[in-house]
């Protein structure tokens, strides 16, 4: 790890100024920032921790929506009354995120601002067609992941809060990479009254990615039958050691039909 | 004392400190003006160094010395060794190329050793290695085994011609392709044994501390050998003379034979102590350990076995491509030769065996001896060949290998060893009781009824373990003899301090060592310390490695109870004032035969050391004596290990189901702490043949070099055991013990590859079989046979 200054501003309005007037990267749990940090493959003269702002934590719903603060944790949601009550298939999301010491830490909105193409919270948001709201604006989830651990974030915006439509049902099925335990394939489904929203992580070349294909099937039939003839497109799929593109693309044809049960 | 001795399952000593954060390891060790070390090591599997600068580094804060090969060549110092000398068919012996502790104008895998930073700080080291300027012409790099020897590939050594280091065999050849030309079937099976890396928890760590004072070095390191490492680093690398180097074995955490080596990082360590005049520390990080710590297995093999017409084997022969990697480690060469063929026979009467073996180099990590060392390689031929040769002759698994079990004891092999004793129809009929082998079909129903495929696999080892009979390794090529040494000093009062050349890093000696003294002395075991990994306190040893320590370490200390034994009863005769051999000893009391006159043997040790009862002419004052014992023959520890798999279809995820072992491992010292090595070996197992697997893409660069790409069996990975013993003592040493910590290692990659492939109906499918390799396998079953 190479030396940095830490900063731990009390305010979200502290915390803004903060990044205007140093450069740094924000901390938000920091389960990828910090190892990537001691492995020195990430280096910041400056780390602005945002663990201390007791208004970007906690779990509310108002009339049909969700709001998760960008800091809460993902043991908080998936012990959350309020999100087994609501969306139960987003508490199983987070429950079975890392291991014990990655939940206690880790954050939702750490985890969607850094887009990493295998994580679960980022198939969760764009088939909730969540909102990412930031201390400048509002974010449409099918505006916000742009690519491989890029997103519509300006370098000085910061995620206050996710507001998460309630669906009629939500699932996310997650093939696990046997060593690292993140998702190798991950497929959430969210049925609502204006249609299904299909999203897949882990998979896909550019990152998350929404299965159009999917969506109009289970919109006019909601059963596994409905996905027969619905293709898994292989060729925008990642390849590596643990997954080639087509056995990818079978597992998501997999998952997905896990998901809608 | 049977609730504490030998057979008694008791808690082990020394989890209290362990499980308290108590324990003493390297890095919890911190000496008085420490320095820290950090390795430049090498980005290319293959390469020349063409320059070296440290201008940068050596202005970079904090830096105390930066040194190269250069320097330890100007000091004299020499290159790491290879300590077993293997002889090829033709006569030459192996041919090595040298291996300097630091890269010597050219670096051969990625993570070789180019420098050594040394710094008052370990971030300070860190930051002044990123300012180490190497420049390298890169190389094309030798990385697949199987085609290293190849005309027009790179060479990795001017020394070993064709990358071939020996080309050795064992066996014989005429006889067995006699057996061959008129055998009535031949099974035929291509198998890679993959490369694992050992990642014990604890990774290894070193600190080097010279006293100008005495002209002394110490060097604490993470060493299941200390003895060994000093005479390594003392007499072939020229550290410092025996007597002046000091090599302390702590607390260790793990090593499964990876740290049984001596590595360049310990000895520069040491080294450069005295360059520095500070000690000076080195603790590896992880992806360190992925890189630097020898690898195990990484065979590539063809393997054949004739059957007559009635089933019975007629003869076997292999021919495998062991890969060493890029320099041969301390005892590389003797892995896949003589601690593999002579296996391969198993539990089977064989006539006819041969088995050719070449070593080979690669720009890889160097290869060595990894948990059963050899012997899970030789299991792996004979299990699957046994297995693919019952399913090719319509026979069942379990029946074929009873067909041609050996009954007669003891039994010469065609291939050096000559087993003892053992009963391979009681493990396999108690194992297929326990595993309810006659319901599998009602099972393998249900599973798919289920949409799942169900299999079964088996798996009969045989280990030699208690290495080994001196003269019996001297005579193959070691260069070192293989006993242990045991000292038992007996304290005024009774309690007793046994100094062991064997050492512990997790097998729980501590415990079972107090146990045989309480067998053997009537000594509590609270009133037992066990002394290890020092070799300013324990004379000489040999170490923990291949099951040896209960069969060859414990042996030692039994010896040592003996003359303990007799002295005493010199002392408690004349103190008694009765003849020497009117005196018996059990249970901890010696007594007067034919009288009511005794003494404990706490009293008896009082009046050893106040002396005055006795004529010192005639008896010397003290109670302490050693043992070197060296054993007569290995021990052949066996078993049947039976693996129940269920695989979804869907998926191609394989869950381990059920797993029975019914186990031979002769008299059991601590049956709770054989349970565990065997549940460890197992994971191990289990391990490699479904998770594990080192692989390095063409470049040499080693992509699976941390924990998100090589994947640990976990525990949920593993069903809860179905463990149970038979027990045929071993009549070479006097306890009757054969060893148990490789078993689980050595038996489960064949049993758990047999049932997936009987679940898939075909054998084309390798180790590891991971959710995709099963689901590209699942595609390959016939379409009839799928249905």
């Amino acid at each position: 790890m190479y030396a940095f200054d830490y900063h731990r501003p009390q305010s979200l309005a502290d915390a803004a100024s903060k990044l205007k007037t140093v450069s740094g990267r924000l901390l938000a749990g920091g389960q990828t920032l910090i190892p990537a940090m001691k492995l020195r493959l990430a280096q910041a003269d400056n780390v602005v921790d945002l663990g201390a702002i007791e208004d970007l934590k906690g779990v509310t719903q108002t009339g049909s929506s969700l709001r998760i603060g960008a800091m809460t944790t993902h043991a908080t949601v998936a012990e959350s009354p309020v999100v087994k009550q609501a969306i139960p298939g987003l508490a199983a999301l987070a429950a079975q995120i890392g291991d014990p010491h990655v939940r206690n830490r880790g954050t939702i909105g750490g985890s969607v601002a850094n887009n990493d193409p295998a994580v679960d919270y980022p198939a969760a948001v764009l088939a909730l067609g969540a909102t990412v709201n930031t201390n400048q604006r509002a974010i449409a989830a099918d505006d916000f992941f742009t690519g491989l651990f890029s997103t519509a974030l300006a370098d000085d915006e910061i995620i206050t809060h996710f507001d998460c439509p309630v669906p009629e049902s939500f699932a996310y099925m997650k093939f696990a990479n046997p060593a690292s335990r993140f998702a190798l394939v991950g497929v959430a489904v969210a049925r609502t009254t204006s249609g299904v929203r299909v999203a897949v992580t882990g998979a896909g070349a550019s990152g998350v990615y929404r299965l159009k294909d999917a969506e109009a099937a289970l919109g006019a039939n909601f059963s596994a039958a409905a996905l027969d003839g619905v293709k898994i497109d292989a060729s925008n799929l990642l390849s590596d050691i643990h997954a080639e593109a087509d056995y990818r693309a079978h597992l998501v044809g997999v998952m997905l039909r896990r998901a809608v049960g | 004392m049977t609730d504490q001795g030998i057979g008694a399952s008791v808690k082990r000593k020394e989890d209290i400190r362990f499980i308290t954060g108590k324990g003493q390891y390297v890095d919890d060790i911190n000496r008085q003006g420490q320095t820290y070390a950090v390795f430049v090591r090498s980005p290319h599997a293959h390469a020349a160094i063409t320059s070296i600068d440290t201008s940068a580094a050596l202005a970079s804060p904090g830096v105390v010395g930066i040194f190269t090969g250069e320097d330890l060549a100007a000091d004299k110092i020499g290159g790491l060794i290879c300590g077993w000398m293997i002889h090829s068919k033709d006569g030459t012996p192996m041919k090595a190329g040298p291996h300097p502790a630091l890269a010597q104008g050219k670096v051969r895998y990625v993570g070789d050793h180019v420098a050594v930073v040394v710094a008052e700080t370990l971030a300070q080291a860190k930051d002044a290695a990123e300012k180490v300027d190497v420049a390298y012409d890169v190389l094309p790099a030798a990385v697949d085994p199987a085609s290293t020897q190849a005309s027009g590939q790179p060479q990795v050594h001017d020394e070993a011609p064709g990358n071939t280091v020996y080309q050795w065999h064992l066996g014989d050849k005429a006889a067995v392709d006699a057996a061959f030309a008129n055998a009535a079937h031949v099974t035929k099976i291509d198998l890679v044994n993959n490369r694992l890396v050992p990642n014990a928890m604890e990774p290894r760590a070193a600190i080097g501390d010279y006293d100008a004072g005495f002209d002394t070095f110490t060097l604490w390191t993470t060493s299941q050998n200390p003895h060994v490492a000093r005479l390594v680093l003392s007499a072939f690398i020229g550290i410092a003379p025996e007597h002046k180097l000091r090599v302390i074995a702590p607390d260790v955490g793990g090593g499964f034979g990876s740290k049984i080596f001596i590595y360049a990082e310990e000895t520069v360590c040491v080294w450069a102590s005295k360059k520095v005049g500070r000690p000076v520390k080195w603790t590896a990080e992880r992806s360190e350990a992925f890189y630097a710590d020898a690898h195990g297995r990484d065979h590539v093999t063809t393997a054949e076995l004739a059957l007559d017409a009635s089933g019975k084997i007629v003869g076997l022969r292999a021919r495998t491509i062991a890969n060493l990697g890029a320099y041969l480690s301390t005892f590389a060469s003797s892995v896949p030769t003589y601690l593999y063929a002579p296996l391969l026979s198993g539990q089977y009467n064989i006539p006819a065996i041969y088995c050719e073996v070449d070593g080979v180099y690669t720009n890889t990590t160097p290869v060595d001896a990894y948990r059963g060392a050899g012997r899970p390689e030789a299991t792996f031929v004979i299990e699957r060949l046994m297995e693919v040769a019952a399913r090719e002759t319509g026979r069942d698994p379990a029946e074929f290998r009873r067909q041609n079990f050996i009954t007669q004891f003891p039994h010469q092999t065609p291939v050096i060893m000559a087993y003892d004793t053992g009963d391979y129809a009681a493990c396999l009929d108690k194992a297929l009781t326990l595993a309810d082998y006659k319901s599998f079909g009602e099972r393998k129903a249900m599973s798919a009824a289920k949409g799942k495929l169900r299999g079964i696999g088996f798996s009969a080892y045989i280990e030699a373990c208690g290495i080994a009979p001196s003269r019996a390794v001297g005579s193959l090529g070691a260069g070192v003899g293989l006993w242990e040494s045991a000292e038992i000093r007996v304290n005024p009062v009774g309690t007793i301090e046994v100094l062991t050349g064997s050492h512990s890093h997790g097998q729980g000696h501590e415990t079972t060592f107090a146990q045989v003294i309480a067998s053997k002395l009537g000594v509590p075991i609270d009133q037992v310390s066990i002394v290890h990994g020092d070799t300013d306190k324990v004379q000489m040893g040999m170490g923990t490695y291949g099951s040896r320590s209960g069969a060859v370490g414990a042996s030692a200390i039994v010896k040592a109870t003996e003359k303990i034994i007799a002295k005493g009863k010199r002392v408690a005769a004349a103190c008694m004032e009765v003849e020497e051999d009117q005196v018996d000893f059990d249970a901890g009391e010696f007594s007067a035969r034919g009288t009511n006159k005794k003494m404990t043997f706490g009293e008896v040790a009082l009046q050893a050391y106040v002396a005055h009862k006795f004529d010192p002419e005639k008896i010397e004052p003290g109670l302490k004596e050693g043992s070197f014992y060296d054993p007569k023959n290995f021990t052949f520890p066996s078993g049947v290990h039976i693996a129940e798999v269920e695989i979804d279809m869907a998926t191609g995820v394989t869950k381990v189901d059920r797993w029975t072992a019914v186990d031979d491992f002769g008299v059991l010292i601590n049956p709770m702490i054989v349970e565990g090595q065997v549940h460890g070996g197992i994971a191990q197992g289990v391990g490699q043949a479904l998770l594990e697997g080192a692989r390095y893409d063409e470049t040499g660069q080693l992509v699976t070099a941390s924990f998100m790409d090589y994947c640990m069996p976990r525990a949920a990975d593993v069903p809860s055991f179905n463990i149970e013993m038979t027990s045929t003592p071993c009549p070479s040493n006097p306890l009757g013990v054969k060893g148990c910590g490789e078993a689980g290692a050595i038996a489960a990659p064949a049993a758990m590859m047999n049932a997936i492939t009987n679940a898939l109906g075909h054998e084309d499918i390798a180790m590891p079989a991971t959710p995709q390799a099963v689901w590209r396998a699942l595609q390959k079953i016939p379409a009839k046979a799928a249905e």
